[in-house]
């Protein structure tokens, strides 16, 4: 081959291998100081919200009637103390454990539901795309907060029926995006080879479709965790999600709000919380998509 | 081992003389949908009524101008398009009857043009040449795979991890060769497999594929529309107009005399490198006509220059030329019962 001498002209040069698609990801992602950045903050959020039993903390359920409402830095209270007199600090960070899991649960339940949906529709086509995609459609005629209200309030206040009415709400627009991603991929000559060489139509999606339809699908939803999180605090906000005594973000922004005249700073310690997370996940999100985009 | 001696085709049926492939009435239609409820509106006569075969170790070149069917007659070859009408016999084994899907996919294996867009962004080099042979069942796909990249010219100690972005256009359709060899297959299908490589490239891939040809016995079915780089390469062309088959003969007899009409007007229309070597033929006026609603008779009277009323009436036969029975042409010009007024004659000068 007239190539092969070419290249042997040269002195045998020591053969790179190519790195792993995600070794690559990995790589760009530690040199994007804003995105591990914001990546510390959620995983300190995550690490103090799992591990709050053994931070030494007050007990956030136990109050005091002499201690009401005392400001951010008294003494024994870093962050002061609320409407009843809990420690703040403590219940910020055990706020944190529901608050996380009511944003996050949801979105990786409609991830995997919304990907096996779109694939499906996407790859298959014709009447079954036409079937799911309208019947998703159907969801997309309401607001997403009127629609987790409207869910929630219909199945009445609760955990379980929170996480319940917001997968419901990010099923579609996950599915709409996976299915586009999927219906373009599909066209694609590669496609076309793996199907000529015999395969079944489940070994071309798994070895072919996934992992060039996954991470557009996954960036996507790390941008609606920040939304999920911002609607399950609401559903608390107005009664129908976190019962009290529980700590939740959304919960305590309600019962602090009565008292935003008296301590301002804080009744905005909730809703701090919830726009430094919701931030540092859209950032994050950001970033992921720089950093997973391969030619570059 | 050499690689040859790892190629696994699949065992030979009916000797030498039957045919590999055999097409007859191929026909697909394309509904184009409109409307609010999406009904067929009309359909794009993409392929119709073309029949052909393929001997054992020929390769039959199929040339013609964009949208008159070529690469829908090699995707029907592969089944990648469902065929609407029509017969593929695979070595004396219908398909849909004795020859399942999958088997004629293991014996017939196709190159695309695009040689980046058929490689899958994500896996790397090894992982697609192996992929098809490891879905076929064959012994060692790795191992295969590896010296097939090897035949092809790659050192697949240096390209085997790479990615598809990290290769040259002619690093990656010999890739795409060897993807398609991987699965030891009797036919080929090259679908404008060296259109889009440089000049240079081009020739090596062409003489990479002549190689392969006789190495591992291989027939093709290569479809071009460069004629040049189409003689090089095959024993017979195969031309099309509109979807339908105009003219078939063996490269030299086509070379020496074009039967059709429209075959001539595509060979004057290849630049020559003698300045004397005019050309005196009028070039092709127009576009080819919709193939949503083509010409009735012969499709191409609309655009020849000896048509008369019978050529808008009746639909000229597939027939041998009188002094060579090989050389097969769709016009009223060469059929004396006919009705033309030049029947019988051949094409005028």
């Amino acid at each position: 081959m007239a190539m092969a001498e070419a290249t042997s002209i040269h002195a045998p040069e020591k053969v790179e291998k190519s790195k792993g698609y995600w070794s690559g990801v990995g790589h760009r992602l530690v040199r994007d100081p804003l995105t591990m950045f914001c990546l510390a903050v959620i995983a300190a959020l995550i690490l103090s919200a799992v591990f709050a039993p053994y931070l030494g903390l007050a007990d956030p359920y136990k109050g005091s009637m002499i201690a009401r409402l005392k400001p951010i830095g008294a003494p024994g209270y870093p962050l002061g103390t609320d409407e009843q007199g809990r420690d703040m600090l403590a219940r910020l960070i055990y706020g944190g454990r529901l608050t996380l899991f009511i944003g996050l649960m949801p979105v990786v339940i409609a991830f995997f539901a919304g990907s096996i949906l779109g694939i499906t529709a996407g790859y298959v086509g014709g009447l079954t795309n036409t079937i799911i995609m309208r019947t998703v459609d159907v969801f997309f005629a309401f607001p997403s907060v009127l629609l987790a209200i409207a869910i929630s309030g219909a199945l009445g206040a609760g955990i379980v029926n929170s996480l319940v009415s917001l997968t419901i709400v990010f099923i579609p627009p996950i599915t709409r995006v996976a299915e586009a991603v999927t219906s373009g991929v599909r066209k694609l000559d590669y496609i076309d080879a793996a199907r000529a060489s015999g395969a079944s139509a489940w070994t071309v999606i798994r070895v072919h479709v996934i992992g060039n339809v996954l991470s557009p699908i996954f960036v996507y939803a790390t941008s609606l965790t920040s939304v999920c999180m911002i609607l399950a605090a609401g559903l608390s906000f107005l009664g129908i999600g976190v019962r009290p005594p529980e700590p939740e973000w959304g919960l305590m922004l309600n019962t602090l709000r009565s008292v935003i005249y008296v301590n301002p700073w804080l009744s905005a310690l909730p809703g701090v919380m919830i726009f430094v997370t919701s931030l540092c996940l859209n950032l994050l999100s950001d970033g992921l998509r720089s950093a997973m985009n391969v030619r570059d | 081992m050499s690689v040859t001696d790892t190629y696994q085709p699949l065992p030979d049926t009916g000797g030498p003389a039957q045919p590999l492939i055999r097409v007859s009435g191929l026909q697909k239609y394309f509904p184009v949908r409109g409307g609010i409820l999406g009904r067929t509106q009309a359909k794009v006569q993409a392929v119709d009524g073309v029949s052909f075969e393929v001997k054992k170790g020929e390769t039959l070149g199929i040339v013609g101008e964009s949208g008159c069917g070529k690469s829908t007659t090699a995707k029907l070859l592969i089944g990648l398009v469902e065929k609407d009408k029509g017969e593929i016999v695979f070595d004396g084994h219908a398909l849909g009857e004795r020859l399942s899907l999958k088997d004629l996919r293991r014996g017939v294996q196709m190159v695309f043009q695009d040689s980046y867009a058929t490689l899958n962004p994500r896996l790397t080099i090894l992982d697609s040449v192996a992929f098809g042979a490891k879905v076929q069942g064959l012994d060692n796909p790795e191992d295969l795979a590896r010296k097939m990249m090897d035949r092809v010219g790659l050192d697949p100690d240096r390209f085997a991890h790479r990615y598809p972005h990290e290769l040259s256009g002619g690093q990656r359709q010999r890739v795409n060769i060897a993807r398609a060899l991987a699965m030891s297959p009797r036919l080929v299908v090259l679908d404008e497999a060296v259109s889009a490589l440089d000049k240079s490239v081009e020739a090596q891939v062409l003489n990479l594929l002549n190689d392969l040809r006789e190495e591992f016995g291989l027939t093709y079915v290569f479809i071009s529309h460069d004629l040049n780089v189409v003689r090089y390469i095959s024993d017979r062309i195969l031309v099309m107009y509109l979807g339908e088959v105009v003219e078939v003969a063996p490269v030299e007899s086509i070379w020496h005399e074009q039967a059709h009409p429209y075959t001539r007007s595509l060979f004057s229309a290849m630049p020559s490198m003698d300045p004397d070597n005019r050309t005196k033929e009028p070039p092709l006026a127009g576009d080819p006509p919709n193939p949503i609603n083509p010409p009735s008779g012969c499709r191409f009277h609309t655009r020849c220059r000896f048509a008369s009323a019978v050529c808008r009436e009746a639909v000229p036969k597939l027939s041998g030329l009188a002094r060579n029975g090989d050389h097969m042409v769709a016009c009223h010009l060469h059929d004396a019962e006919s009705g033309h007024p030049k029947a019988g004659q051949g094409v005028p000068e």
